[in-house]
């Protein structure tokens, strides 16, 4: 059974024109112990999405859903005190800007303690020695002295490694990573990615990995889900996605990629023309329709939804398989 | 490319005092240095795209800043077609940085938010007294048509535009005063995937139609890749490496090099259709 199923998941903003979807109808799936990417653009509304697992939304932001299941337990009935110890116990999550998330006034030490005392309930020396332990296993090193430190003291690679100390302290079941490398060197980043990776070996937490990058994504993650516009466009096995693609928009966006393999090439890779659409001037049709080379009348009117294309594969576009417009029986726009 | 280069940089330099402890305030001790940018030295040819990338901390944007004296250097030279930049006063000042372009990584703080784009772009070309400024509409225009942005978009704000519009309207500004070079210093970086590869197609369009020389910092090798027809790694204001790009890439001399390339995110291997050969 699954770890957490999503479905139907909308998130709309209010404002005094009345209100934006910016998620428009999203499932997805996470199954224990694996790592799933959450990949898009500015504006697709992968964050969000991944909010709503423990329901940390914006001011002016509702979020409906047909079923947001975690471990059996139905997220959206939970009363405040459930939730509370939903988001202590069960589903850890780092942000993408680590130093936001420290009160700068305070040891880094006695911040991973305090989340120990309230969560864990444990008493002060008890705190303190877990404390030092938890910092221990996130490959700081002399966790002693680093305990005295404050927040503005550590590079933002050993910001982020607290974080993940205090988000698998309670050894959730799953841990959702919002964009954790983004602010990170290449060779930090390959260094979180690994100590992400061997905390869910150990300890066989899921994670949900949200980057725009599906570089990061790639190396990652078992599989993908690609977001455009408010819409999974596309869900797999990274592998089966990165090697065939199905929607026009995850071919685009994976022909974007810059690669190292281009060094000396002098070539030049055609992209996706135009931008990523604004949420407020969406209408109703498939999203990437604007942007599309393969874009046809009904795609207009279509209703976006995902159809299996493979093992495990699905992708929201009826009219494009294999990157080859296809002539669809009996299939009228609905 | 000639045979003189356009742009050459001798060890260059510049150290920033870190904050003095206490006990060498009391005893007027001066406090300790960090070398941002040591010895650095490297020649920039006409036309040439030179990428210089490097880690967080490695020095690439105070070295960047110094070739226009954003930041004054404490020692070394910069020559622009043999003009002596760090003796440069005055007029010759203004018209090495006119010659010497920057385009930033956050666009939205290098433009006027109050003016409209058509107005900064003018401002720029009136300032340096540019050929066709007189005629501003036909100005605006050409320059807008430069970075494949409609002339509608003269009379919008920063405000109104897209990211990668914004960064477009900052590399158009930076075209309208006629420089030989342009320093883009992550100006990609904060962009979405496919509004980068667009990007990077207009700096490769800008130098083949502008006979531009492009000196681009980013921290992103694969982007660097993806332009650069030669690389500098740098590492700890030092360069470590230099040499063609897709020789640095795929066979890495310098030790930091090699676990650059090794930290990246391992290069997918997917089918790329849309690849075209130039």
């Amino acid at each position: 059974m699954a770890l957490l199923t999503v479905e139907g998941l909308r998130i709309a903003f209010a404002h005094r024109a009345g209100s934006t979807e910016v998620v428009r109808g999203v499932e997805f799936a996470v199954e224990p112990g694996e790592t799933v990417g959450l990949v898009g653009e500015s504006g697709s509304g992968k964050s969000l999405a991944c909010r709503s697992i423990i329901r940390l939304m914006p001011a002016h932001a509702t979020m409906t859903a047909s079923r947001v299941e975690f471990d059996g337990r139905d997220v959206l009935a939970m009363s405040p005190k459930e939730l509370r110890d939903h988001r202590a116990h069960h589903v850890g999550m780092i942000f993408q800007d680590p130093y936001s998330c420290f009160d700068p006034t305070k040891r880094i030490g006695e911040q991973v303690a305090e989340t120990l005392r309230v969560n864990a309930g444990l008493d002060g020396d008890a705190a303190r020695a877990r404390a030092l332990e938890l910092l221990e296993s996130v490959d700081i090193a002399s966790p002693e002295q680093r305990f005295r430190a404050y927040p503005h003291e550590l590079s933002g690679g050993m910001r982020q490694r607290v974080m993940i100390a205090i988000a698998i302290s309670a050894s959730p079941k799953l841990l959702i990573a919002d964009e954790p490398t983004t602010a990170l060197d290449v060779t930090t980043q390959a260094q979180i990615l690994g100590l992400i990776e061997q905390r869910r070996r150990e300890s066989g937490m899921a994670v949900l990995l949200v980057s725009h990058d599906f570089g990061v994504i790639a190396q990652a993650c078992d599989r993908v889900v690609v977001m455009y516009g408010g819409y999974v466009v596309e869900a797999g096995p990274v592998n089966e996605v990165c090697a065939r693609p199905q929607h026009p928009y995850t071919r685009g966006l994976l022909s974007s990629i810059p690669s190292l393999e281009s060094a000396g090439r002098r070539v030049r890779r055609a992209g996706i023309p135009g931008q990523p659409p604004n949420p407020a001037d969406l209408v109703a049709g498939c999203p990437f329709a604007e942007r599309c080379a393969q874009v046809r009348p009904e795609c207009r009117e279509l209703h976006v939804t995902l159809e299996s294309v493979g093992e495990g594969h699905q992708s929201a576009c009826p009219y494009v398989r294999d990157g080859v417009s296809v002539v669809v029986a009996g299939r009228g726009s609905r | 490319m000639s045979e003189t280069p356009l742009l050459r940089v001798e060890n260059l330099s510049k150290s920033f005092a870190l904050r003095r402890s206490f006990s060498e305030w009391v005893t007027r001790q001066p406090g300790e240095q960090h070398l941002a940018v040591d010895h650095v030295s490297f020649e920039l040819a006409q036309g040439e795209i030179l990428g210089l990338a490097g880690g967080s901390g490695s020095g690439k944007t105070t070295l960047a800043r110094m070739l226009i004296r954003l930041v004054e250097p404490d020692g070394g030279d910069v020559f622009l077609e043999g003009q002596d930049v760090r003796a440069a006063k005055g007029r010759d000042l203004r018209d090495v940085r006119r010659r010497m372009q920057m385009v930033f990584q956050d666009p939205y703080s290098s433009l006027n938010p109050r003016m409209q784009v058509g107005a900064a772009i003018i401002e720029a070309g009136r300032v340096h007294h540019q050929p066709g400024s007189e005629a501003p509409e036909t100005f605006i225009t050409h320059m807008l048509d430069l970075v494949r942005l409609p002339s509608t978009i003269a009379s919008r704000r920063p405000r109104d535009l897209s990211g990668g519009q914004r960064q477009r309207v900052a590399i158009a500004r930076a075209l309208a005063v006629g420089p030989q070079v342009l320093i883009a210093d992550e100006a990609v970086s904060a962009l979405d995937v496919s509004i980068q590869t667009q990007l990077l197609n207009l700096f490769l369009d800008l130098r083949d139609e502008l006979g531009l020389s492009i000196l681009f910092v980013a921290h992103q090798l694969s982007v660097i890749a993806e332009v650069a027809d030669r690389v500098t790694i740098m590492h700890d204001g030092v360069i470590v490496e230099v040499g063609p790009t897709a020789d640095v890439f795929r066979s890495p001399q310098a030790d930091y090099t090699k676990s650059l390339l090794a930290s990246h995110p391992h290069p997918l291997t997917i089918l790329d259709p849309t690849l075209k050969e130039t």
